[in-house]
This record gives C-alpha cells, sequence and structure tokens, in this order.
C-alpha cells in the first residue's frame, strides 16, 4: 500500500488541516512507519470546526477548495455536523466514509446539489456559494456522478460536449444552427489522447456499445475537458471490474501529473490507498482525520472509519 | 503499481473488448445502430411483394394515391415520433389536429377573417394544445399517457362544441385553407402540395434531430433524462419545447387534412391518432425514448399504407387489413426488444 507516485511535490505536508499538529511530525519520516498518527492525542477536532479550520500552519498556497463548519440538516436527521474539507492544488484527496457518514451529503453540498445550512466554501480562497450543479460547473468544478451521467444512445463526442455543443461557423452555425460534428469528434479525439486513453478510437461510436470502464472513461475525459479547477469523481469504479477499474485509477493518476486536482470518493480502499494523497476519513457527519496512505495502512483508516480507532478525542 | 494495466498493451485490450459475433449478432448491431434500416427493408420487400401479386400496385398512379392517402398520417407522425423520442406518448394530438381545422374553417366561413389570419390561428390552436400537453407533463408531472388521455376528451368535446358538430366543406373556405389540396404533377406521379408539404416537414424535423444541438438534447431527454440533466441540459425545457412544437406541427397536419379531404369535420381522421401512433413504432422509434427518428417514421407510415393498398389489390377481404396492421405493429415492437438488447 505504498504511494508510488514521484509526480506529487515531496514537500508536501500530509493531514494539513484536522492533525495538522501531528501531521508535521509524522508526515515526512520514512514510510516505515505506519503506526503514530493513529496515536495521536487529544486535538481541539470535534466540537468546534469552525475554529479549527483557520489555514494555520500552511506553507502551501491557498488551497484550492475549502470547506469550514459545513452543517446540513434534513428534519432532524443530521447530514453534515460541521464538516471541514481542504484540498490542495494537484493533488488526489480520498474521501471514505461507511453508508451515512456523510460522503454524498458533503459532496452535494460542494457541488451546490444541496446548500448547506451552515459553513462556508472557498474556491481558490473566495467565498462561494452555489445553488445548482450548473452552477458550480460554471466555476470550474466538474463532477462524475455514481449514476453514470452518460446518454448510451449518442455517440462519445456527443457525449462529451453534452450541453455544450459548438456550432458550426459562419451562417450554416449561426442561421440555421448546424452543430460542427466533425470538430467536436477531432477535439474529442485530442482530449482522449491527452488522457491517454487508447480503449476509445472511433469518437462517433455509441456510448452504449462501449464497457463500463471505457463509460466512465467518458465521463471523466468529459469532466477532464471542462472542469478548470477541481474534478470530483464520486464512486468512478463503483460498479466496474478489475481491469476497467485500473484503468480508471490510471485516468486519476494522469490527471494528477497534468496538476489538476481531483477529489475522489469511494468504498473501495485499495482504490483510494492507491491512488490518493490524502485521505479525508468522514464518520457520523463529521471528519474523523485525514490520513495519508504513506503512513497509515488501509486497516487503520477503516478502523478510524468505523469508529474503532480514534484519531482525535471527541469524535463523536 | 502505477502501471497495473500496462501489462497488456492497447491493442491486446482492443482484443479483449471486441466480442466474437454471430451473423445475427451483426445484423442485430446494425439494426442497433440505425433504427431507420429494417422498416426501408421491410417497404421494399411487401412493396415488391404486392406489385407480384398486383403489376398495378407499382403503378405511378397508384403511388400518387398511396402518397396522397398517408399524407395526414404522416404529418401527425412528425410530431407523434418528437414525443416518443422523449420517452413519452400524445394521445390527443388527432383530437387536437381536428381541432385545430375546425378553428381554421370556423374562423373563416363563419366569421369571415382573412384566410392567412384563419390559418395561423389554427396553427396557433395547435400550438396551444401542445403547449398545455407540455405543461401538464413537465409542471404538474402527469404522466404523458395519462396528460393527453385526459386532453384527448378536452380538445374531442371542445372542437364539437366549438363547431356545434357541423362539416365545414371547403368551397365556403378561402383558398388558401385548401391550397394543400390542390393538384401538383410531378414527373409521372400526380400528387396534392400537401404532400410535399409534409415531405417538407420530414426534412426539417430529421436537420433539427440530427444537426442541432436541440436535437441531441431531445435523444439525450428521452435516453436518460436524469444523466442529462447531470450534463447541465435542463431536462424540462426542452421537454416542454418538444411538445409545444408537436402541437405546430399538428397544426400543419391539420392544413393538410382540411387540403386531403375538402373539408373540416370534427368527425375527419379520428383513427389518425392511433395510426400515428403505428407509424413510429413500425418505424423503428423506440417507445422507451431516445433512439429512432422521423424517417423511420416515413417509412412506417407507407408500410401501413402499402399494406392496405396492397391488399386491396390483392383482392383480400378488407377485415384482413385491420390484422395486417396489428401484426406489424407488434412485430415491430417485439423487434424493438430485441434489438435494445443489443450486446455491448
Amino acid at each position: 500500500m505504498k504511494q508510488t507516485t514521484d509526480t506529487v511535490p515531496v514537500g508536501k505536508p500530509t493531514g494539513l488541516d484536522a492533525t495538522a499538529g501531528d501531521a508535521g511530525q509524522h508526515a515526512k519520516p520514512d514510510p516505515t512507519t505506519a503506526e503514530p498518527r493513529t496515536q495521536a492525542g487529544p486535538t481541539t477536532t470535534g466540537s468546534e470546526p469552525t475554529q479549527r479550520s483557520v489555514p494555520g500552519p500552511s506553507p502551501n498556497s491557498v488551497p484550492v477548495l475549502e470547506a469550514r463548519g459545513l452543517v446540513k440538516t434534513f428534519g432532524h436527521v443530521v447530514g453534515l455536523a460541521g464538516v471541514d474539507l481542504r484540498l490542495d492544488a494537484g493533488e488526489v484527496l480520498g474521501i471514505i466514509g461507511d453508508n451515512g457518514a456523510g460522503k454524498s451529503t458533503l459532496i452535494k453540498c460542494i457541488t451546490g446539489a444541496l446548500q448547506p445550512d451552515r459553513g462556508e466554501l472557498l474556491l481558490e480562497g473566495k467565498p462561494v456559494s452555489f445553488k445548482s450543479p450548473l452552477d458550480s460547473r460554471l466555476h470550474g468544478i466538474e463532477t462524475v456522478y455514481q449514476t453514470l451521467a452518460v446518454s448510451p444512445a449518442l455517440d462519445i463526442a456527443s457525449n462529451l460536449f453534452l450541453g455544450r455543443e459548438i456550432r458550426a461557423r459562419g451562417p450554416l452555425g449561426s442561421v440555421f444552427r448546424r452543430l460542427d460534428k466533425r470538430g467536436m469528434r477531432s477535439r474529442a479525439k485530442e482530449q482522449m489522447t491527452k488522457l491517454g486513453i487508447t480503449t476509445l478510437q472511433d469518437m462517433g461510436q455509441r456510448v452504449e456499445t462501449l464497457s463500463g470502464g471505457q463509460r466512465q472513461a467518458v465521463a471523466v475525459a468529459r469532466a477532464a475537458a471542462f472542469g478548470s479547477k477541481v474534478i470530483i469523481l464520486d464512486e468512478p469504479t463503483a460498479a466496474l471490474g478489475v481491469r476497467e477499474s485500473n484503468q480508471v485509477l490510471d485516468l486519476i493518476r494522469e490527471l494528477r501529473r497534468q496538476g489538476m486536482p481531483v477529489i475522489l470518493i469511494s468504498h473501495n480502499m485499495p482504490h483510494v490507498f492507491a491512488v490518493a494523497d490524502r485521505v479525508h476519513i468522514q464518520r457520523l457527519g463529521r471528519r474523523a482525520g485525514v490520513v495519508s496512505p504513506a503512513t497509515t495502512t488501509a486497516e487503520e483508516a477503516v478502523a478510524i472509519m468505523t469508529g474503532a480507532k480514534q484519531l482525535e478525542a471527541t469524535p463523536a | 503499481m502505477t502501471n497495473t494495466s500496462a501489462v497488456l498493451s492497447p491493442e491486446d485490450e482492443l482484443e479483449l473488448l471486441t466480442p466474437r459475433l454471430t451473423p445475427l449478432d451483426r445484423v442485430q448491431r446494425q439494426l442497433h445502430a440505425h433504427p431507420a434500416l429494417g422498416p426501408f427493408f421491410v417497404l421494399v420487400v411487401s412493396a415488391i411483394v404486392f406489385n407480384f401479386l398486383n403489376s398495378r400496385f407499382l403503378a405511378s398512379q397508384n403511388i400518387s394515391l398511396m402518397l396522397q392517402q398517408v399524407a395526414v398520417v404522416a404529418a401527425l407522425g412528425v410530431a407523434q415520433t418528437l414525443i416518443i423520442l422523449t420517452a413519452g406518448i400524445d394521445l390527443s394530438i388527432g383530437a387536437a389536429m381536428i381541432l385545430a381545422q375546425l378553428v381554421m374553417a370556423h374562423t373563416a366561413a363563419t366569421n369571415h377573417v382573412a384566410g392567412l389570419v384563419a390559418l395561423g390561428l389554427g396553427l396557433l390552436v395547435g400550438l396551444a394544445t401542445g403547449a398545455l400537453n407540455g405543461t401538464l407533463v413537465t409542471r404538474f408531472r402527469v404522466p404523458p399517457f395519462i396528460a393527453t388521455l385526459g386532453t384527448l376528451s378536452i380538445f374531442t368535446s371542445v372542437g364539437l362544441l366549438y363547431s356545434n358538430g357541423q362539416t365545414t366543406q371547403a368551397s365556403q373556405m378561402p383558398h388558401i385553407l385548401n391550397w394543400t389540396g390542390d393538384p401538383v404533377k410531378i414527373g409521372p406521379f400526380n400528387l396534392i402540395n400537401g404532400v410535399l408539404l409534409v415531405l417538407g416537414m420530414y426534412l426539417v424535423v430529421n436537420y433539427i434531430l440530427a444537426q442541432t444541438k436541440w436535437g441531441r438534447h431531445i435523444y439525450a431527454v428521452g435516453d436518460d433524462s436524469e444523466a442529462a440533466r447531470l450534463a447541465g441540459i435542463r431536462t424540462k425545457l426542452v421537454l416542454f419545447g418538444v411538445y409545444a412544437f408537436a402541437g405546430l406541427l399538428v397544426g400543419i397536419a391539420a392544413w393538410v387534412s382540411i387540403g386531403y379531404t375538402g373539408a373540416a369535420s370534427p368527425n375527419n381522421a379520428v383513427d389518425a391518432n392511433l395510426q400515428s401512433i403505428t407509424a413510429v413504432v413500425i418505424g423503428g422509434t423506440s417507445l422507451f425514448g431516445g433512439r429512432g427518428g422521423v424517417i423511420g417514421t416515413l417509412w412506417g407510415a407507407l408500410i401501413v399504407v402499402v399494406f392496405t393498398s396492397g391488399l386491396t389489390l390483392a383482392s383480400v377481404n378488407d377485415l384482413y387489413q385491420p390484422i395486417a396492421e396489428g401484426v406489424l405493429v407488434i412485430l415491430a415492437v417485439g423487434l424493438d426488444q430485441w434489438i435494445r438488447r443489443v450486446k455491448a
């Protein structure tokens, strides 16, 4: 379970926010010290989420995306009980958590599908609030949803440009509203090449004739083509086989290599630990901690996720 | 660990991903990719068979007659195709067409408004019926089947109340209203203007579906509405637009109908509604939405009229014609179910 990516800036401190104190001590040393972070002493997390996340000891620039003290309740059910989240430039942030831990609610609050009751959202340091998923897209946050948001009967190029079609030049486009199909296909092909997706050659191929992994690749390619700041992947490997999952994980690595920050939500620990730079553990509507795959094993993360182990004094 | 999939070269992967196909699989794939192919094949084969049974079948006279007979159903079929592509269905377009033609005829003959104004009012009524259906479906979330079942009754009654059940003859109307019935000779074929107008409708709507953004969005909404919404398409607006546009097309169908029958009657073309659905289904458009197109519907409408005419010329009892039509519909839907199970 060791991180093998060489492209991640080495100097980047892991576990910047929630466990900033101990992360500073343990992030750098050699990866053989697998244990220490889970024994971290009590920190100030949990009770005062809004104060804790003041971007304290960050030597880097402002995070690309930051959420502070997000609260979302549904009637008397608490979905999010003050969650902080931090995504730094060029990193892959994994988000794990049991069912009902608030992963989906968290993502929906970030993408504008839901509006948080309290808390704030900062995009590149500036406060933002999204009224709809479309709103967040306009701000450069692209989301690939768990339910594959591709249209099976349309071809790859049409799917890539769905909702953002390009019209032909001249009167053909302006008067007759004709689409520039050829242009969209060649640009779709460029995008696939750029992401190293070699199994998709014919952009005129209908998506329903593709395998699950290839469809996911189309969805990710669309996000990458238009997401200028952040790409959020919600359970991208949930419906895929081993080989296809690996293709998607390679795609995520490729995105990181190109400097695109990615949030990866997944149930699948090995997948998260294979590609994430940091892992945000969600538990009972709160962030139970942020760990680095370099210093924490998946088993320990699961223990934190299920409450068997505690990273902080007051987990719930 | 970073290069887990590098074990296989891209070529290997492609080979692995390509399943072995039987000839039947290939046919299924072709039909899947080109939904209008099947009905076109059926049309050609049945035309040849009927011509074999009676050599007058493919005479220019009979072809002209069939084209005239098919005009009204084919016109409604364009509107019906758009709605079925969104995974909806419109049971009310026949009644809406009758209402629109009654409005055209009565405003001109009884209220003596100018012919062009009467035509415009009729088209507007068509548009309004579509907009009403669209509002019910998108805003009040009534399932299309139920919404249009309701408006079917409403439009029928409003038409009867408005016209007092009276038929208006074409001779009482300004000429523009039955311009669609004027004869026009093209090569060996004696047609009416309405036939050309309907062919124009097919060309325009086919262009919209195949070449424009709105067309892509109609397929996307019909295919998977939620996916379309997540891709940033305003699905309800698209859906409403489809119903309203279909209403306008129904208005044009009303104009064609006045020309073809030479009258506007509340009893005109009462079966045209279900026949339009038949044409769409035989034409390979899937009732589940997102697959098909208007060209298939044109073949579908022609297949029905070819069977009707062909069986008549072959001296088969008229009562067998509805049976043939019923068998065709069921076969078409059964075929669609098979095609939709195409292997990835």
